[in-house]
């Protein structure tokens, strides 16, 4: 049972969860905000990708890009009109609004758009499958893996290489002290919400590629799957979002596989049971970041 | 005189109660239907919401937990309710053992309760160690954990399919009856010494630990006081709805207590009464509202969501503009008997002294 195919195909599925946990990660660092809203961003771009696709003659490429860009704006709104003015207010505040821009978005699209499913017209390239090494593997898969490796690459460019990546970087560090010091809080907040929502954008390109529909609800699972990876490899580390990933991917494939047919419905539960575990005995997940949220001095 | 004086500790859920006495009231007078079923509802509301509160409330943390405790309550309690024929009716995979259960319908109740209750002690007791994003993202874990069981686990929930064939045992006046005893039994609690040791440990962990306040014992008692009203709840919903899933119990009832608890204020159990009134009411405008649109059939797809999409944007701009709720950490009194002051005032005001 474990052989290429599943490998290529877990490999696949932990670069698009790495790319999903990265999102959620990005802005947890800086804010301590665990973006109920998140998933909701997964489904703007595939509804981008539904009316763009189905009612203009856009070339696909251009739609993806819009879907991503989608995503990144609603990603930026909701930052400024919601987020921004509870930011100095308490945790729980943060919590409950992002817990209510996620309802709102949500029945949003159920207003304007359905309750029912839609489907994405997608290019021929999301259903056709290469033969690798004698086993058949769909190129969404390959897309998927190369795309985060791209994606994996510019954003460690830009957290290196530039003024604003190193802003972030150290507003994830500590955020009061890098304000101190400068460093303006809202461009560094709208910069993670950005990077955050381009993230979401393309992680709904290939999410939506593996059911071809797009509905209201669209975005639960992959929230629920980025929570879980982002415990797993530690709320307050990049890399450990990515290791988050690829170990969720890794667990949830491996289980898929050996967990026996009645349990299999509870992996899930097993899953964010997992969670509590972690959170118990290892807060930090597998990778700490670099400064604990409770040293003093 | 005396009498008046022994009562003034209980005041404010005196007045509390008094509101729900007289919504209860107006509602048996107007004897609609319709009306009745809203209220009745509106009551176990309020008795889940009373049961946030008195963990949101007083430890600070916020709990998406609730509403699946809600579940495990309600589907406790109709296992022990219905008649073994009509349990295996509903669903004939039921395990052989649970099908001659049969109790009577408070009995069947307060088991619910306790199982919920006995089931988040077990569950929470690691949890309550956890402050923050780690507590927030834990219990919303434990929601989803609880969802996907009752989902799954067919031989006891019937699975995603409807459970059907519950007796209708949940009247308006008992649910005034719970709802009342809810309101004296949280207010009590907030009063309590483990209330004011929490609400210590919520204001400043340190100063409570250096004066020996043990928080973690003081969150996992509130947490299981908690998940039983939740679970009492639960089965009063399930006794007057008589059929549901498992969706019942998820994401979009968690919405809603939480639109009632944070618009009243989460700091006060007046707060919990007064956003359950006031949400309920505002959500029947907006259902009719929504009905009224379906009907008309100005869309093709039909006009869904249009509540909730009210309800967060006010939840939204309640956090903005008064995050504490409209309460804040005020509870309603009878009007305090201050009329020298007031005289004085206004004597002051006038310039004549």
């Amino acid at each position: 049972m474990i052989n290429l195919e599943f490998i290529i195909n877990m490999i696949s599925l932990g670069s698009l969860y790495a790319m999903l946990a990265l999102g959620l990660v990005i802005i947890y660092g800086i804010l301590r905000l665990v973006n109920f809203a998140y998933g909701e961003l997964i489904m703007i771009g595939g509804y981008t990708m539904f009316l763009l696709a189905g009612f203009t003659p856009l070339p696909w490429l251009v739609v993806a890009v819009l879907a991503v860009l989608a995503a990144m704006f609603t990603s930026l709104f909701t930052e400024l009109v919601a987020f921004r003015p509870v930011r100095e207010k308490s945790l729980t505040a943060m919590l409950i609004t992002s817990f209510a821009v996620s309802t709102l978005l949500q029945n949003a699209a159920l207003l304007i758009i359905s309750p029912r499913a839609r489907a994405v017209t997608l290019p021929q390239i999301f259903q056709t499958s290469v033969m690798i090494a004698g086993t058949s593997v769909p190129w969404r898969n390959i897309l998927t893996i190369f795309t985060s490796l791209v994606m994996l690459a510019l954003l460690t460019l830009l957290l290196r290489r530039t003024v604003l990546g190193i802003a972030l970087r150290a507003a994830a560090d500590n955020f009061t002290m890098t304000r101190m010091l400068g460093v303006p809080a809202n461009t560094v907040i709208s910069a993670a919400f950005a990077i955050s929502g381009i993230m979401a954008g393309i992680v709904s390109i290939f999410w939506i590629g593996r059911s071809a529909t797009v509905t209201p609800t669209i975005g639960a699972p992959p929230l629920l799957v980025a929570f879980v990876a982002t415990v797993i490899g530690g709320m307050r580390s990049l890399t450990g979002a990515v290791v988050g990933g690829f170990v969720y991917a890794t667990i949830i494939s491996l289980l898929g596989v050996l967990l026996p047919p009645d349990l299999l419905e509870f992996r899930e539960a097993f899953m964010f049971a997992f969670v509590i575990i972690i959170l118990l005995f290892r807060p930090q997940g597998l990778i700490s970041g670099k400064t604990s949220e409770e040293r003093v001095g | 005189m005396n009498l008046i004086a022994r009562l003034k500790p209980l005041n404010t859920p005196l007045t509390l109660v008094a509101g729900v006495l007289v919504v209860a009231l107006l509602a048996q007078l107007a004897g609609i239907s319709l009306i009745t079923r809203i209220i009745t509802v509106m009551f176990v509301s309020l008795m889940l919401v009373l049961g946030l509160q008195l963990y949101m409330g007083n430890s600070g943390i916020l709990n998406f937990a609730h509403i699946g405790f809600m579940g495990i309550g309600a589907y406790t309690s109709v296992l022990f309710s219905m008649t073994p024929e009509a349990k295996v009716l509903t669903n004939s995979d039921l395990y052989p053992f649970l099908v001659p259960l049969h109790l009577p319908f408070l009995p069947s109740l307060l088991i619910g309760g306790l199982v919920a209750a006995v089931l988040a002690a077990v569950i929470s007791y690691p949890l309550m160690r956890l402050s923050d994003a780690a507590a927030v993202i834990t219990t919303f874990a434990v929601l989803v954990m609880i969802h996907v069981v009752l989902l799954h686990w067919d031989r006891v929930t019937n699975g995603p399919r409807t459970l059907f064939g519950v007796d209708n045992y949940t009247t308006l006046w008992t649910s005034v009856v719970f709802a009342v005893i809810t309101t004296f039994a949280v207010y009590l609690f907030k009063e309590s010494r483990i209330g004011l040791r929490l609400r210590a440990s919520r204001d400043d962990r340190y100063a409570a630990a250096s004066i020996g306040i043990n928080m973690v014992m003081m969150r996992w008692l509130a947490f299981m006081a908690s998940a039983f009203i939740a679970g009492v709840g639960g089965g009063l919903w399930a006794h007057f709805i008589t059929s549901f899933t498992p969706y019942s119990f998820y994401l979009t009832e968690t919405f809603v207590i939480l639109v009632m608890l944070v618009i009243g204020g989460p700091y006060s159990v007046s707060g919990a009464v007064v956003g359950t009134l006031i949400v309920t009411a505002a959500r029947e405008v907006l259902r009719a509202i929504e009905n009224y649109v379906n009907i008309l059939q100005v869309f093709p797809e039909g006009f869904f969501g249009f509540t909730e999409v009210v309800l967060a944007i006010v939840l939204i701009l309640i956090l903005v503009y008064r995050p504490t709720g409209i309460m804040g950490s005020h509870e309603l009194r009878w009007i305090q008997k201050q009329p020298k002051v007031k005289e004085n005032e206004a004597l002051k005001n006038s310039g004549k002294v």
